[in-house]
């Protein structure tokens, strides 16, 4: 068990790559931390540094008070999962499982104990006489898991742990590392792309673009309060729908949708700044309503034609155009290009969760609701989140 | 369908059959010459009429031929392993590692092998003479360690840029200093490279005749290529063809051995299973 602190930690490759710039995260003791970002980030470049797989250019890491820049991954007591699993191909699963105990120099009694104890726990008791060839992607993902868990090491480092499994596995093995982590309670520091991972698992989720930490946070702190566009647009999925517009004085935006006046606790947020701005509205498909269903709360109003309706039986999605440009920045740039949805239509594609009462049609058009309360504003040139205090 | 499967089988059996009978037909006059008696030599006769161990006696009979034979097993088999485990280190840095001058080694590497051997004989015979090594065992190990050498990393360094490298941090990760991780995780999944290299290594050796030839002068270090040149006959006058086709067979045995012993290690996919699910 171990707290591990991270302080204006750089990582400058040979070449000359930048991939971490000034990471700073101080993880508490037995406290699951996810690590996620688009591709090429800088994720597995900072776990490889805490393992000590990969040399710290600045910075100091620290496990448990001690300043360990320079010590060799075998001598700060972590075990770390691979994406590709690495398992030995040579070692039976008990030998898979009992290598690192065996390199510390226990006893072949205590070895076998503790595998035991490991293979139950991850139901691999029946294959630990087998070569990993003639396992299941699953049960090799368990072995890599048990080979981590074995030697009860200060802390477990994840790199994309799940990600060669099918939606179905993930979904197990994802309540099994959960339920595991809880009940070892071992501080964890885990990598991945996945979305749903890392609005679970974690107690913390730590975004990275670019090498740079955008924001750290519970998930659900993060959902409600990105605090920029990028965090905005990587947390959530369906992901949030952004719309140019102007702020105008006296908090009215205008947008695609027409206009909204802000409520007066956003206002305030906004300090009072006069003058009209360019910004950038994010709407959560959730915070759109059918107008019907709402009855009069407050909030605004506009006339959606409807292309796409999915009804998900708790609740209807429905996708439409509207007229305009779509907000354009770097950061949504680069997110678009990280979920593959580099699609630039004519038009504003927007998304919205609507109750299943609701009677939407597609191309039909229907009178929606969203909820002004629950709009971002972003800066659009920044990509700062206007409305909180960072 | 399966009259189109038959002829293939049948054509795959002929190239077979005319594959093994070019390879054969020179092994097996060979062995007939070794059985045949000194009358019925240049009979002519493929098989021989009369088969007879007379010249198997005669060589073993011989002790500068039962002292060859003990030299060219120990000195190609010294000479194979310590060219596998500086081969197998050397590989793995080159696999592994980035370093300056790794680019260089790699050319001189291949510049070694491609040297004509016998444009070094005459000054490896200065050297040699000058310290002492001619006619020794370590006269000859040395040299053909040289010329091994390259071969061996250039076929281990293939097989080391197999294994993922992720089972290395694995190793890492899980408590093992470098070495171990090298020889408790690494080195066991390049095995059948490693006899593979091995057995080409150990070939190269046994078959070597132009060292074995000029850098020994008695039986002390002669290998039995060279050994067989010294053959005579019962007179002058008679060649001893027979001796040498026995002493021929004799030679190919251990190497069958040995070959037959590693090949069966050479196991394809030892690797399957480390990675990706
Ligand atoms: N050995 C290396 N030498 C030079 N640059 C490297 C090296 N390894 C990684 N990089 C660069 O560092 C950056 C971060 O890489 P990293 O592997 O940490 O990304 P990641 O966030 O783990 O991505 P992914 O989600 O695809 O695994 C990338 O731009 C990459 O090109
Ligand atoms: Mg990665």
């Amino acid at each position: 068990m171990a707290e591990i602190v991270l302080e204006h930690v750089v990582k400058r490759y040979p070449d000359g790559a930048l991939a971490v710039d000034d990471f700073n995260l101080d993880i508490a003791d037995g406290e699951f931390i996810i690590l996620v970002g688009p591709s090429g980030c800088g994720k597995s470049t900072t776990l490889n540094m805490v393992a000590g797989l990969e040399d710290i250019t600045a910075g100091k890491l620290i496990i448990d008070g001690q300043v360990v820049n320079d010590k060799a991954p075998k001598d700060r007591d972590i075990a770390m999962v691979f994406q590709s699993y690495a398992l030995y191909p040579h070692m039976t699963v008990r030998e898979n499982m009992g290598f690192p105990l065996r390199l510390a120099g226990m006893d072949k009694q205590t070895i076998r104990q503790k595998v035991d104890e490991a293979a139950e726990l991850l139901e691999l008791t029946q294959h630990l006489d087998r070569k990993p060839a003639n396992l299941s992607g699953g049960q090799r993902q368990r072995v890599a898991m048990g080979r981590a868990i074995v030697r009860q090491p200060k802390a477990f480092l994840m790199d994309e742990p799940l990600s060669n499994l099918d939606a179905k596995l993930r979904v197990q093995m994802r309540t099994q590392i959960s339920r595991i982590q809880k009940s070892l309670g071992t501080t964890t520091l885990y990598v991945t792309h996945d979305q749903t991972e890392a609005m679970t698992l974690g107690d913390r989720v730590v975004v990275m673009r670019a090498g740079v930490v955008q924001q750290v946070g519970t998930p659900a702190h993060l959902y409600a309060h990105p605090s920029n566009l990028f965090v905005a647009g990587f947390i959530g999925s369906p992901s949030m729908n952004f719309l140019p517009g102007q702020l105008k004085g006296g908090g009215t935006v205008v947008t695609a949708l027409g206009e909204a006046q802000l409520p007066d606790r956003s206002r305030r947020a906004l300090d009072g700044a006069s003058g009209d701005r360019e910004v950038i509205v994010g709407i959560r498909p959730e915070h759109f309503e059918d107008a019907s269903v709402v009855g009069d709360k407050p909030g605004a109003t506009f006339d959606a034609p409807i292309d796409i309706v999915e009804a998900m039986g708790s609740d209807v999605y429905a996708y439409f155009t509207v007229k305009g440009e779509g907000a354009s920045s770097a950061e949504l740039d680069e997110l678009a290009k990280d979920t593959g949805n580099d699609l630039h239509g004519t038009g504003l594609s927007i998304t919205a969760r609507l109750d299943a009462a609701s009677g939407v049609r597609r191309n039909s058009t229907a009178k929606l609701w969203y909820d002004t309360a629950k709009l971002h504003l972003f800066d659009a040139s920044t990509g700062k989140n206007l409305l909180e205090a960072n | 369908m399966q009259p189109a499967t038959t002829n293939r089988k049948l054509m795959w059996w002929g190239i077979n059959i005319l594959v093994l009978l070019y390879a054969f037909v020179p092994v097996f006059w060979l062995l007939s010459l070794s059985l045949k008696n000194a009358e019925t030599l240049n009979d002519g006769n493929y098989f021989p009429t009369h088969p007879t161990g007379a010249s198997y006696q005669a060589i073993f009979q011989n002790d500068d031929f039962v002292r060859s034979l003990i030299n060219s097993i120990g000195i190609c088999l010294i000479s194979t392993l310590v060219a596998i485990v500086i081969g197998t280190m050397c590989a793995y840095a080159i696999a592994r590692l980035q370093f300056p001058g790794k680019a260089a080694i790699l050319a001189m590497a291949l510049l070694v092998s491609m040297f004509p051997q016998i444009a070094l004989v005459t000054p490896l015979f200065k050297i040699e003479t000058a310290i002492g090594l001619f006619d020794t065992w370590p006269g000859l190990i040395i040299p053909y360690i040289t010329f091994a050498l390259p071969l061996a990393i250039y076929t281990l360094s293939a097989f080391f840029r197999e294994i993922p490298w992720d089972l290395e941090k694995a190793a890492k990760m899980d408590g093992a200093t470098p070495y171990q991780a090298f020889r408790q995780v690494i080195t066991p999944l390049a095995m059948p490279g490693v006899f593979t290299t091995a057995i080409l290594v150990f070939i190269a050796c046994w078959n070597d005749f132009l060292f074995a030839l000029s850098l020994t002068s008695t039986s002390n270090a002669r290998t039995v290529p060279a050994a067989m040149s010294y053959f005579t006959g019962a007179t002058t006058f008679e060649k001893p063809t027979g001796p040498i086709a026995a002493a021929a067979i004799v030679i190919t045995i251990p190497i069958v051995l040995f070959v037959l012993v590693f090949q069966r290690r050479i196991v394809a996919g030892l690797t399957s299973g480390a990675v990706k699910g």
